[in-house]
């Protein structure tokens, strides 16, 4: 160790090589050693270690009780959105169904008006038609007066001599033709 | 560090790597008597102080959500909880308390003894092996109690060839007897070698005031060196009492299942 400029002073203090093996401080420092385990082993097992076991027992409980009532509340949630699903789809039915039946009114209605303007319409055609027919047959009797008027006329006019039976006659078989 | 001034008279480096060591009564120049209050009475006070601020004060709070300081001492309680559980088993909880002691002592003493100036009280061999022969004691009176003569069943290698289990039986009741050797000396070596090695190249930083030249190169490397081997002597400082804690476990396993 300090081999080198030591005075007296200085051998007595470091000499005896290693103070670890300097056997008269064994004593003292047992005595303080065995002092300081027994203080700190009481320390520890009457305040310290219970307390501490305490608070990790109860943030443990804390941690357990916050975890159901999380899962409480995970379960009511999806409850809810089970229910708001359930709401929807009842909802969405009925929208179905409404639709539906509005629809087929309509559609009755709609039928309903389409048949009675197709039989106004019938109707009116078959009236149409009637007038026409009537008009046409008119329209034949006027050109046939015209027609023996005319050819009696024409006959007369060239020197015959017009019966009106056979102008007649002869017009109307002309027409036909 | 320099305030040593043993042999400043030639002006050059003084190397007194082993003073930090050496137990000295704090008032007066007395000799050290069983209840003289030493340097060594100083650092275990401070050492008890420590455990209480950290365990103690730290806890007052109880807080669910703890504080920095209370969740640093609930760390230090699951980790040796743990460590006596998974070591020694669940029936060894009953000493987890004197466990715990253990390996506070020893983890405050080694930092507290990393401070400058400090004495570290683990660093010597009449601490550690007053600890160790604790251990010891406790495994075989607890072995002995628990399991009567079967414990000797512990040297007694059941799984060896017959013709062995004599030369085991001898091998395993020396290596027996030599754990609380190994158990003291570990820590008492680790800590002294640390602080000394840190000394030794404390002694040559003031190179610089002897001589510039050598001082320019010497100077700042053994500060790096210093620097340097504090951070290892932190690790130390852990790993030992770490290592001392899980030993005691594994010895207190043996005495409570002593079978192999």
């Amino acid at each position: 160790m300090a081999s080198e400029t030591h005075n007296a002073a200085d051998a007595a203090a470091s000499a005896p090589g290693l103070p670890q093996l300097n056997f008269d401080h064994f004593g003292n420092q047992i005595f303080w050693l065995l002092v300081t385990l027994v203080v700190i082993y009481f320390v520890l097992s009457r305040v310290a270690l219970p307390r501490i076991a305490a608070v990790l027992a109860e943030r443990q409980g804390t941690i357990t009780n916050d975890l159901a009532a999380a899962e409480d509340l995970k379960a009511k949630a999806v409850e809810a959105e089970e229910a708001y699903n359930k709401a929807l789809a009842d909802a969405r039915s009925e929208a179905q169904t409404i639709v539906n039946a509005a629809k087929a009114e309509i559609k009755a209605d709609l039928d309903k008006a389409i048949a009675k303007a197709d039989a106004e319409i019938a109707a009116k055609t078959a009236e149409g038609e009637k007038k026409i027919a009537e008009i046409r047959a008119n329209a034949l009797v006027s050109v046939k007066e015209v027609a023996n008027d005319t050819t009696g006329e024409i006959v007369t006019a060239l020197g015959g001599k017009a019966d009106k039976r056979t102008v007649t006659a002869a017009v109307t078989a002309r027409m036909k033709g | 560090m320099a305030t040593e001034t043993h042999g400043a008279d030639q002006g050059g480096l003084v190397f007194h790597p082993m003073d930090q060591f050496i137990v000295k009564p704090l008032f007066g120049d007395g000799p050290v008597g069983l209840f003289t209050l030493t340097n060594v009475t100083l650092w275990m006070a401070l050492t008890v102080l420590a455990i209480f601020a950290l365990l103690v004060l730290g806890t007052s709070g109880r807080a669910t959500i703890p504080s920095r300081v209370q969740s640093v001492a609930e760390l230090v309680y699951d980790f040796i909880r743990k460590m006596v559980e998974d070591v020694a088993g669940k029936d060894a909880l009953v000493f987890f308390p004197y466990i715990m002691t253990l390996f506070l002592f020893i983890l405050f003493a080694n930092f507290l003894g990393l401070l400058p100036m400090a004495f570290t009280t683990t660093s010597h061999i009449a601490v550690t092996a007053v600890m160790a022969v604790m251990v010891f004691l406790t495994v075989t009176i607890v072995g002995f109690v628990k399991h009567g003569f079967g414990f000797l069943g512990l040297f007694w290698v059941s799984s060896a060839p017959l013709a062995l289990r004599p030369v085991l039986a001898l091998i395993e009741v020396i290596s027996y007897f030599v754990r609380p050797v190994s158990h003291s000396i570990r820590l008492a070596g680790n800590m002294m070698a640390g602080h000394a090695v840190v000394k030794v190249f404390a002694a040559f930083a003031p190179m610089i005031l002897i001589s510039t030249g050598i001082g320019l190169v010497v100077t700042p490397l053994s500060i790096l060196a210093i620097s340097t081997i504090y951070a290892l002597e932190v690790l130390v400082a852990f790993i030992q009492a770490y290592v001392f804690t899980i030993l005691t476990c594994v010895y207190l396993k043996d005495a409570l299942h002593p079978s192999h």
